[in-house]
């Protein structure tokens, strides 16, 4: 694991040393962070790099997982679809199967740390413990248009945390508490960004059988409506009429994503035949999607929505020209035709490929540009920041504060 | 080396970091954008102004406030998003100054342009208000000599130049950036506050700025050196 010494080439001794400050005025509280998995998606990713950190910057952190049966990641997945704005039946049963397990974890959890941080929706019920200390909820996922149902049983809960994060402006709503605009991060040292020889690049390829004899188009995602992967495929096929080209669509899926599978199969039956579609369902290996990634050359993210779209940071810290949807968090990583091309429909994605595939020197300049914005914006040292700014904020008040 | 001139009153280095707080506001149109404008609290209209040039030093071609970004690219009004682009933020020292010139262009242009009330960004590309919370805090460095400062300068991050080049001047309502204050004030170096004074921060990176305020002092030590 990275120690905070090891950033210091890529961010600055001036980026670390606030961090060291900053610490400095947290010391003696507990931080407690709660979400729904220990792997897989995200947020796992995010704090399995972040809890190291706090505590070697000198802030004592701890991480639990809530415990939840497949009837419980079930309905939250139904949740998860009604607050992107998906129609989903949510029905009574499965708010009392949300409630009963949010009450068994209330019970078996100790919450007794001075600053809680629960992540997501699985989890939000344990506020229902608060006594005297503080509580943050932070929100990954896109709810500019949520269910309405789903987010008023939501709303019996928020309003009793101290504080709301959310990844995007358009996710925040009027809330009766704060709320702050934090972006995840990706980590310039992980085995899924760092720098790779070419040979790690070509091995990786040769396994799974991408030749690299024409451009190679690459969305890495979980097999999830959401991401449109066969949207994605009528894209790539508009474009191949005039650039040749290969796709490729990898992935997994997490543990708390029931649907995969199915997705999978339908993608699979789109692609049959096509010998310049890969689909590749892959176990978690970080090391070999930074070589897929490196070894494209486009990379696409055609979500339909997108909690902030951390695969666009990946592919953006890389160097790579991305197009993408102008949903979620993305429009704050991509700026159109500076940091890479945004699209809102496949028609577009489609033309937007052929824009990259044709011209080369455009597509590397917006990859450049995309590189030099992650570094500024989205890297692990400016969220580990954020987050320590916002830990501040809980025991201050006011628009300017002097700590 | 001759010994240089030493300030009473030393300059502290100060340094600030800024955490984006969502207000949950929104606009659709021009008049929504306006109304809301006047009525949001000063550290909106400062992230609005200012956001743009810290995160995004890469774009210096963009225009450098998000109500023009907006406007132009949202609404499609390019002549409006124009008119805010060119504002000329350096020229205010109060975000109440900065607020009131972005009224009068909008409300101009209303008069001007009637039509324009009538256009709307799509769905999902409305305007999302955000202020900034800034946490400022000593570096627990200070220099007495304008070589001590220029040591110091050297190693600090930008956020530290942000700070007392643009954030102190705006939002703590100093008069001019606190760099060329204590060198007119303490050192009582004209000239070399003036050439400061006259840098744009809104027309290069953060980097940039930096370093053309080494570059100054630089020269003037070894002006002092070689006289």
């Amino acid at each position: 694991m990275s120690k905070l010494k090891d950033y210091i080439p890529v961010v600055g001794q001036a980026v670390v040393d606030d961090l060291n400050i900053l610490a400095e005025r947290l010391r003696g509280k507990r931080i407690q962070h709660v979400n729904s998995t220990a792997v897989g998606g995200g947020v796992a990713e995010i704090l399995n790099r972040m809890v190291p950190l706090l505590k070697e910057v000198g802030v004592d952190t701890c991480w639990d997982v809530i415990k939840g049966g497949e009837q419980f990641f079930e309905v939250t997945k139904k949740f998860h679809n009604a607050l992107h704005g998906r129609p989903e039946e949510v029905t009574a049963a499965d708010f009392e199967i949300f409630r009963e397990t949010g009450r068994k974890n209330a019970q078996e959890m100790d919450t007794g740390a001075d600053i809680v941080f629960v992540h997501d929706p699985q989890p939000i019920m344990l506020v229902e413990k608060k006594s005297g200390n503080k509580w943050l909820w932070r929100c990954h996922i896109d709810v500019s248009n949520p269910s309405r149902r789903v987010w008023d049983f939501l709303m019996d809960f928020i309003p009793r945390y101290d504080s709301a994060v959310f990844s995007a402006p358009s996710f925040s709503r009027r809330l009766p508490i704060r709320q702050f605009l934090i972006s995840p991060s990706i980590d310039p040292l992980s085995d899924k960004n760092r720098e790779l020889p070419n040979e790690t690049v070509k091995q990786v390829m040769d396994k799974y059988g991408i030749p690299r004899d024409k451009p190679v188009i690459t969305q890495i995602s979980r097999f999830d409506r959401l991401k449109d992967p066969v949207g994605v495929i009528e894209a790539f096929r508009l474009a191949r009429k005039h650039a040749d080209c290969r796709l490729v669509l990898a992935g997994g899926t997490a543990s708390d994503d029931p649907e995969g599978m199915s997705v999978l199969s339908e993608v699979r039956e789109k692609a049959q035949g096509d010998p310049d579609i890969h689909i590749l369902l892959m176990k978690q290996n970080d090391l070999e999607i930074n070589a897929l990634q490196r070894g494209s050359t486009v990379i696409m993210q055609k979500s339909l929505k997108e909690g902030f779209g951390l695969t666009v940071t990946e592919a953006l810290w890389k160097g790579k020209p991305v197009v993408a949807s102008g949903v979620g968090g993305i429009p704050l990583q991509i700026k159109h035709r500076y940091s890479g091309l945004l699209c809102h429909s496949i028609d577009g994605a489609a033309f937007a490929l052929k824009q990259l595939l044709g011209n080369p020197a455009y597509a590397s300049g917006l990859g450049e540009n995309g590189r030099r914005h992650v570094r500024n914006n989205f890297l692990l040292t400016t969220h580990l920041r954020n987050y320590l700014l916002l830990f501040v904020s809980l025991y201050t008040s006011g628009d300017v504060i002097r700590i | 080396m001759p010994e240089l001139k030493r300030a009473a009153e030393p300059f502290v280095f100060f340094s600030r970091l800024n955490l984006p707080e969502l207000t949950g506001l929104k606009a659709a149109t021009i008049p929504q954008l306006l109304g809301l404008i006047k009525k949001v609290p000063g550290a909106a209209i400062y992230h609005h102004t200012h956001s743009f040039l810290q995160q995004h030093d890469a774009f210096v071609s963009e225009p450098l406030n998000d109500f023009a970004y907006w406007v132009s690219s949202a609404v499609g009004d390019a002549r409006l998003g124009e008119k805010l682009a060119a504002i000329d933020t350096v020229q205010f020292s109060s975000i109440r100054e900065i607020r009131a010139a972005i009224v009068s262009v909008i409300e101009g242009h209303l008069k001007e342009s009637p039509l324009a009330q009538f256009r709307f960004s799509g769905e999902g590309e409305e305007f999302y208000f955000v202020k900034s919370v800034s946490f400022i805090y000593s570096l627990g460095r200070q220099a007495y000599t304008l070589k001590e400062f220029l040591d110091i300068l050297k190693q600090v991050s930008v956020d530290c130049i942000y700070f007392h080049f643009i954030e102190a001047k705006l939002r703590l309502e100093h008069n001019h950036n606190d760099f060329s204050s204590w060198i007119r004030l303490s050192l009582g170096d004209e000239e070399t506050a003036g050439l400061i004074s006259r840098l744009d921060p809104y027309t290069q990176s953060l980097d940039g700025l930096k370093n053309s305020i080494v570059s100054i002092v630089e020269k003037k030590i070894g002006c002092l050196c070689r006289s």
